[in-house]
């Protein structure tokens, strides 16, 4: 008998316990998405729901079908993973709905810092944080003598340290590829800088300015000791010159540096050398040259209430806190997540956080000064025509797309 | 032909037509010439885990209210077209009255974005297509005179660059020519400089690319010569031995006129292809030196905010370009027709 009762109440516990952790939805749920770790291990938790079903399409090209994905009715993608920066198109075009009420329902394990809130609507809920900062060759800092670079001028004194001493040819890695990633480069070294991409409170851009022609002038000079397919090159391809052993010192993206030394064929030397620090200041600033960003969730405006709500019970759940108790998972990303413990490897993405940098303008026409920046930006690098035309070049590019959209 | 009969006949191809090129090219102008509606901004607190700031945002209730009486968006007929992205009227005019030489004009009318891409399409099409003609040509002739047993294994490798994707064609050719690729290595080397990039340098890159473009494009001139080939009639080509013609002479005077009607159409169907050029320029990624308009198209659907109203009007200058380039033969082509009735 007493066994009988330890039993039951065993596996009553039993249940209980995994009906805290389990999920039922009871509508269809579907996600599009980037496709990076962090977010493949989001995609996974929400389809651990029973009940209906929840497909993934979680492709680098989620961009491009996001917004067309939920313009119909009924929206194909009853949820879109986005970022600071892509959350704009989805606000613009309108095909997202607020989440206040299914907030108050359902997002008790939530934390206020994760909610996303618009004109004082909730619009997305976070799930990360991200930033471009330094990692180094901890090693070769060591054998010129000199300290990790705290600004961007450090970094060239060091480079040609380096250089001189025949340690490394290219020793600065940066993702200069024209278009999104020149553009993003420029972002970070302006607002280190101190510029203001727009006149306040309109969409007028100005970034032909002063702080312009600086920006400009120091990637120059970084560019000089990149490798010299540096205008081919992004992330990947960085990540790569350094694996290689071929690069000493880069800005790159927090969610990317956890896991840069853990590919085939990297050599003990650049493995042990590895090292990660905050984010750089340029020209005497105080405010780091980089920009701060988030990853988060959002629901369709276009599906029917309870698709909206088994979507919200699925990616809560995806999010809870022990969906990334797993080491390995916790160390996928800076968690915006309760319960969350910075690896070593979050250092960088912190000391951003901590040194006060700025947040990647959500801004409903940030986007076509990002394309304009990738596309004309890239005359001046290839050292064919001056900093002030390139960036005259950019403000007329700017302003013809605005027009078009009816911004100006 | 009856009349009835030639409906029937023509009819599905019609129905295909009118769906699949009459209608998205309506569906495209219309685009190019109607714009969003002017964004109704309002400042707005946004906060995230990084705080609270004041930001402009869309204000969506107003917005849906001009889009909902509006649905197609501002009407506005040709401004794109001659906006600053696109044919840039304005910028031009400024540039011809502010330059003192052609040279300089020329020099202005280069960075602005429509014309950039138009001098390396151009030149891409114009350096591209005789070359492959050629090439394809040759190819075909050399294989023709083969023993029959190796014909088949060398049609093999002559076709391989049109079997391989078109993208993966042109990576591996980027990694062949990296600064530490084998090719980049070589001309590092045979140049004396160890500094010297393919990838950096604008000719440089041209070249690659035009060199990409001949050899992926050969194989469909050589497949086309080769069939024309296997038709020249032999007596002709005898009676020119007989008189003592050389294997050079007979190709000149009896192989080429045969096939010239087959090498208006390999350069027809080419100069289109080569107008188009979008896979060498993503392949290797050569967006920093050379555009086209049809790259141009895809950052205006890829960037973050998408210009619709851009990538249609870059569209329709494009079946403008084309339809200018195919002018000659479509001309000759009407005049032999007209001709034919005689």
């Amino acid at each position: 008998m007493f066994l009988k009762k330890f039993a039951l109440a065993g596996a009553v516990a039993l249940l209980s316990s995994t009906s805290a952790f389990a999920c039922e939805i009871g509508a269809r749920v579907s996600i599009v998405g980037n496709e990076f770790p962090a977010i493949q291990t989001v995609g996974a938790g929400a389809q651990e729901c029973s009940g209906a079903e929840v497909s993934t399409n979680l492709t680098a090209d989620h961009q491009k079908i996001n917004v067309a994905g939920m313009s119909g009715n009924p929206a194909e993608y009853t949820s879109a993973i986005v970022a600071n920066s892509s959350i704009v198109a989805l606000m613009n075009e309108d095909v997202i709905r607020p989440l206040d009420d299914l907030v108050a329902k359902h997002g008790g394990g939530l934390q206020k810092n994760q909610l996303i809130t618009i004109n004082g609507k909730v619009m997305a809920v976070a799930f990360m944080a991200n930033a471009q900062h330094l990692v180094y060759r901890a090693d070769v800092l060591e054998k010129i003598g000199m300290e990790p670079p705290k600004t961007y001028e450090d970094m060239l004194a060091a480079a040609a340290k380096i250089r001189d001493m025949g340690i490394m040819e290219n020793p600065v890695g940066g993702a200069y590829k024209a278009g999104w990633n020149l553009a993003q480069e420029f972002n970070n070294m302006y607002i280190g800088h101190g510029g203001e991409f727009f006149k306040a409170g309109t969409a007028e851009v100005s970034v032909n300015n002063e702080a312009g022609v600086a920006t400009l002038n120091m990637m120059k000079a970084l560019s000089e000791y990149m490798n010299p397919d540096f205008l081919t090159h992004d992330s990947n391809a960085t990540n790569a010159e350094y694996r290689a052993g071929n690069v000493a010192l880069m800005n790159m993206w927090g969610s990317r540096a956890a896991t840069l030394v853990e590919a085939e064929g990297v050599s003990d030397e650049v493995k042990s050398g590895f090292a990660i620090a905050g984010p750089m200041t340029v020209a005497g600033g105080s405010t780091p040259a980089t920009t701060l960003w988030w990853d988060g969730w959002t629901v369709a405006k276009n599906i029917s209430d309870e698709e909206a709500e088994a979507t919200f019970i699925a990616m809560t759940h995806a999010i809870r806190p022990d969906a990334i108790a797993d080491e390995a998972k916790a160390k996928e990303a800076v968690w915006l997540i309760d319960g969350y413990e910075p690896t070593p490897a979050a250092v960088g993405v912190f000391a951003a956080a901590q040194a006060g940098s700025t947040p990647y303008p959500m801004l409903p026409f940030q986007g076509l000064l990002h394309t304009a920046l990738g596309a004309e930006l890239a005359d001046f690098m290839a050292g064919k025509e001056s900093a002030e035309q390139a960036l005259a070049d950019v403000e007329a590019a700017y302003t013809a797309a605005a027009k078009e959209k009816g911004f100006l | 032909m009856r009349h009835s009969t030639f409906f029937w006949f023509f009819a599905p191809t019609a129905a295909a037509m009118l769906l699949f090129i009459f209608f998205p090219i309506v569906s495209i102008v219309t685009q190019s010439i109607f714009v969003p509606h002017e964004a109704v901004l309002i400042e707005s607190e946004n906060c995230g885990p990084f705080g609270c700031k004041i930001e402009t945002t869309v204000d969506q209730s107003a917005t849906e209210q001009l889009r909902r009486e509006k649905p197609l968006g501002r009407f506005a007929g040709t401004e794109i077209y001659t906006d600053r992205n696109h044919l840039a009227f304005g910028e031009v005019g400024e540039a011809w009255r502010a330059s003192e030489s052609l040279g300089a004009f020329f020099s202005e009318l280069v960075d602005l974005p429509f014309y950039r891409a138009m001098a390396f399409t151009l030149t891409y099409t114009f350096v591209c297509t005789p070359f492959l003609i050629m090439l394809g040509f040759a190819v075909a002739v050399a294989v023709n005179s083969l023993h029959a047993r190796l014909k088949g294994l060398m049609i093999f490798f002559s076709l391989l660059p049109m079997i391989v994707p078109p993208l993966i064609g042109a990576l591996v050719l980027f990694w062949m020519i990296d600064s530490r690729g084998v090719l980049g290595q070589l001309i590092s080397f045979l140049a004396a400089d160890p500094g010297l990039s393919l990838k950096a340098s604008t000719p440089l890159v041209w070249i690659s690319l035009i060199v990409y473009g001949i050899w992926s494009s050969a194989p469909f001139a050589f497949v086309v010569f080769y069939a024309g080939l296997q038709t020249v009639p032999q007596d002709t080509l005898e009676s020119a031995q007989i008189d003592g013609a050389t294997r050079w002479q007979q190709i000149r005077y009896v192989v080429i006129p045969h096939l010239a009607p087959l090498m208006t159409f390999v350069a027809l169907i080419q100069l289109m292809d080569n107008f188009r050029v979008l896979e060498p320029i993503i392949g290797f990624q050569a967006e920093a030196h050379a555009q086209s308009l049809s790259s141009f198209i895809l950052t205006d659907l890829s960037g973050e905010t998408q210009q619709l109203s851009s990538a249609a009007t870059t569209s329709v200058l494009t079946i403008i370009g084309v339809a200018i380039l195919l002018s000659p033969v479509l001309v000759r082509t009407w005049r032999d027709f007209r001709g034919g009735g005689h």
